[in-house]
């Protein structure tokens, strides 16, 4: 299946890039495995969070194919 | 009610007034609190010369209208708006706006704070902030005395 991988603020610049599509197989794939594989297998940094189509979500969230999930640092606006 | 992302200064009190005066009907709100954030030369112990604001189109504009609508199931509001800003911004210029009116000014004050609190909270924004030192982006929002981490307004 295709997942929409978004990076913002400094995991972009973590990352070096802002968004890509990863083709990713197997079932019950889970955000935490979709991480692995975009990031070489590195750690999940403890302060993470993640939206999965735009709504906060937890690294065991399942997806499907055509999702958009983001990683982000905690946030700062206001 | 109504959510502006937008980049460019703004005048938060103009924008009030002309949004009151579009939306509200006469004679109904007896209260009206605005929230004004604005731009410091300071921030942990860093002076600060202009920043960024970085947002993810689409969520955070999700994410700040759940938390109006939220607002308004716990208060009798009869409008709110939102206008934030993102994009680069300068010293002393306005951040963000939060107006509320309700017929009562307790209802009022505290939907506007739960709003900002939350916004602050959950709506995808970041800042990068330029120093002296080069740019660097914040962390995690500085904390204002007097509010619990759910957001809420210590009154003890």
């Amino acid at each position: 299946m295709n997942i929409t991988v978004r990076y913002f603020a400094n995991m972009r610049d973590r990352m070096g890039r802002a968004e890509e599509t990863v083709l990713i197989e197997g079932d019950s794939v889970t955000v935490k495995d979709l991480w692995g594989k975009v990031s070489a297998q590195q750690a999940m940094p403890d302060s993470l969070l993640i939206a999965v189509n735009m709504e906060y979500t937890d690294s065991g969230r399942v997806l499907k194919n055509g999702d958009e999930v983001a990683f982000f640092p905690p946030v700062t606006g206001g | 009610m109504k959510v502006i992302l937008r980049q460019g200064c703004f005048d938060p009190y103009q924008e009030t007034l002309a949004y009151e005066a579009k939306n509200l009907p006469a004679g109904k709100h007896g209260a009206s609190v605005t929230f004004v954030g604005t731009m410091r030369d300071f921030n942990d112990g860093h002076n600060v010369a202009s920043m960024f604001l970085e947002h993810y189109p689409g969520m955070t504009e999700r994410h700040i209208e759940a938390v109006c609508k939220e607002a308004a199931e716990k208060w009798d509001v009869l409008d709110a708006l939102v206008l934030h800003r993102y994009g680069d911004i300068s010293i002393s210029e306005p951040i963000v706006l939060v107006a509320v009116w309700s017929a009562h000014r307790s209802h009022a004050f505290d939907a506007c704070r739960y709003i900002i609190n939350y916004l602050k909270e959950r709506a995808p924004f970041w800042k990068c902030e330029s120093t002296q030192q080069g740019k660097r982006w914040v962390e995690h929002n500085t904390e204002d005395p007097g509010v619990n981490s759910k957001g809420v307004k210590q009154t003890a």
